[in-house]
């Protein structure tokens, strides 16, 4: 009996101190395999930078900055930047644009707007090399059924991926196609949550749509917007299931981006120092746009 | 009025015009994804393509009978639930942790994860599974697996978990509920549809994963998405096969996406619209 009470006692006070320190011991499990599996491969990373090592040849051989001044001077590393810039550029503000304008339309309710809203984000959830391997199969310049299409209403075909000037354009297409949805769902969001006030005083002054959407839609929405891009270049800077499947960065180095050549020279050649090195020069990329599009964003939205 | 009619009647008509041109690229490629599947080799490869054709099940026949596709679902499937479950165990108190005590430096390391490359992560992963002999193992993938999962779980449920009433909870603890137990027994239950979301997101993403498997599985623990790539990668294209596969992997994703649709964003937007 006494025994029983000393357990019962003990437990209550595991569970007071448990209790007390919730703070710590709700979070600390995951902290704890979130810095396993997330934070030391980081730090393993950032040592293999100051490295020279092939993957199962010796041991990593320190040379201080080498790798950087390796990438400072490697043609590829700088098609990758170009073909990056160029890719992410041209993907992220169509989708933006794209994104606000199907949101607009979205947000006046219609007859049926429920289900197309429904098919119109299919694409969102779809697997990626899957519907990559897909459109490679459409967009293939002799079988594929868009140049059929093309050509059956008159318009010259194309040769889209197999050419040095058509492949980012028709990669930016591909990627517009499957992620615009996830940028109109956050803006319609958005537009939903906006104030009315502003809407009614501005139909009172007998304002048009174009004035309504320029001067208090836009203004109102910035905020939102930059939140969606930011969000969205998280994974467009680090493109890689679309790339790889339908040109594996061709032809020649032609659709490589920098994290395309980084995975290539990690798993490619197992140059595990140089690809690391090319990989903190990703990560800084992708942490200086977000640190910047924040920036914008708290302007934006102190306004 | 009349006038007032016509405007009406224009605007119906340019709004279902709208309708189709949103609707006709992701329904496009879908469908062809399918007939794609549905017709024999020689069709496939045949100029002008066929649009009206016998279809045949015959690609999904030998997509289950030659490239034992029924086992790569399963690593898949496999994969993804172990994935998702642990995420589920460790990433809700830890969620609820930082909705209600505001603790950012652990957010910070959510974003930090989101922003690194995956090929950072990959190559000392590699490097440690290949010294412990455990390469091609549901243990590798699903360890890695958790790089994407569990941060997005935490992110989602912060966003569910900050907009639950705060009262509910503090009625529980003057009954006399435990802190662990008012979690469990009151603020879970409430947030079964955000958990739900969450899983379904969780698990999509996960069955979506392609990089990590490409390296990390072998024959053994192969997941669907390298195992269609590998329809191209042996010299010559199974086109047939390809949309076979690819119609068997991407409708599970695409019918949980459509019942999650509408709380996803919520969560997606994580402080996006309320700053």
């Amino acid at each position: 009996m006494g025994e029983f009470t000393e357990m019962t006692a003990a437990f209550s006070a595991i569970s007071r101190f448990v209790d007390r320190r919730q703070r710590f011991f709700f979070p600390a499990p995951a902290v704890a395999v979130l810095f396993l599996i997330i934070v030391l491969p980081i730090v393993f990373n950032l040592y293999l930078t100051f490295t020279k090592w092939t993957v199962g040849l010796g041991q990593p051989q320190f040379i201080g900055f080498d790798n950087f001044v390796e990438a400072f001077g490697d043609e590829r590393v700088w098609n990758g930047v170009k073909v990056m810039v160029y890719f992410s550029g041209a993907s992220l503000a169509l989708e933006l644009f794209l994104g606000l304008m199907i949101a607009l339309y979205f947000n006046r309710a219609f007859r049926g707007s429920e289900a197309v809203q429904a098919i119109y984000i299919i694409p969102f959830a779809a697997t990626p090399v899957a519907v990559a391997l897909i459109w490679r199969i459409m967009l293939n310049p002799e079988i594929g059924v868009i140049n059929y299409m093309l050509t059956s209403i008159g318009l010259p075909p194309g040769l889209w991926v197999s050419s040095e000037h058509m492949v980012v354009p028709t990669l930016v297409m591909v990627d517009v196609w499957k992620w615009t949805p996830m940028i109109t769902l956050i803006v319609l969001a958005g537009l939903k949550s906006l104030p009315q006030d502003p809407y009614e005083a501005a139909r009172i002054d007998g304002a048009n749509p174009l004035q309504i959407f320029w001067y208090i839609t836009l203004p109102l929405i910035r905020p939102v917007l930059i939140a969606a891009l930011m969000l969205r270049s998280l994974d467009n800077l680090k493109e890689f299931d679309m790339i790889y499947t339908i040109t594996q960065g061709g032809p020649g180095i032609a659709s490589e981006t920098l994290y395309l050549y980084s995975y290539n020279v990690s798993f490619g050649f197992f140059k595990a120092g140089y690809g690391s090195a090319l990989m903190v020069v990703v990560f800084l990329v992708v942490l200086v746009f977000n640190v910047l599009m924040n920036r914008l964003r708290r302007d934006a939205s102190a306004v | 009025m009349a006038k007032n009619r016509t405007a009406k009647a224009l605007k119906t008509i340019l709004f279902y015009a709208g309708a189709i041109a949103l609707c006709a690229p992701p329904l496009f490629v879908f469908v062809w994804m399918i007939m794609t599947g549905l017709k024999t080799g020689v069709q496939n490869i045949s100029y002008p393509p066929e649009f009206i054709f016998m279809p045949t099940l015959e690609n999904f026949r030998a997509v289950f009978e030659q490239y034992n596709f029924f086992h790569y679902l399963m690593n898949s499937l496999i994969i993804a639930t172990l994935a998702t479950a642990i995420s589920l165990v460790l990433g809700l108190p830890a969620a609820y942790s930082i909705a209600k005590y505001r603790q950012g430096k652990i957010g910070i390391l959510i974003l930090i994860a989101r922003m690194t490359p995956f090929v950072s992560y990959l190559l000392p992963w590699y490097i440690i599974f290949r010294y412990l002999k455990l390469i091609d193992s549901y243990s590798a993938l699903t360890v890695t697996h958790l790089i994407i999962t569990m941060p997005m779980v935490i992110w989602l449920m912060v966003s569910f978990f900050e907009s639950m009433p705060g009262e509910l909870e503090d009625a529980a603890m003057i009954d006399g509920c435990s802190r662990w137990q008012s979690f469990l027994l009151i603020v879970l239950p409430l947030m079964r549809n955000g958990i739900a979301t969450s899983a379904i997101m969780a698990f999509i993403f996960s069955w979506n994963q392609f990089l990590f498997s490409l390296i990390l599985s072998g024959p053994q623990t192969k997941t669907v998405p390298v195992a269609v790539y590998n329809f191209i990668s042996y010299g010559k294209i199974d086109w047939a096969g390809i949309g076979a596969a690819a119609t068997l992997i991407v409708l599970p994703v695409s019918i949980f996406a459509f019942f999650v649709r509408k709380s996803i964003v919520q969560g997606l937007t994580m402080g996006a619209l309320k700053d």
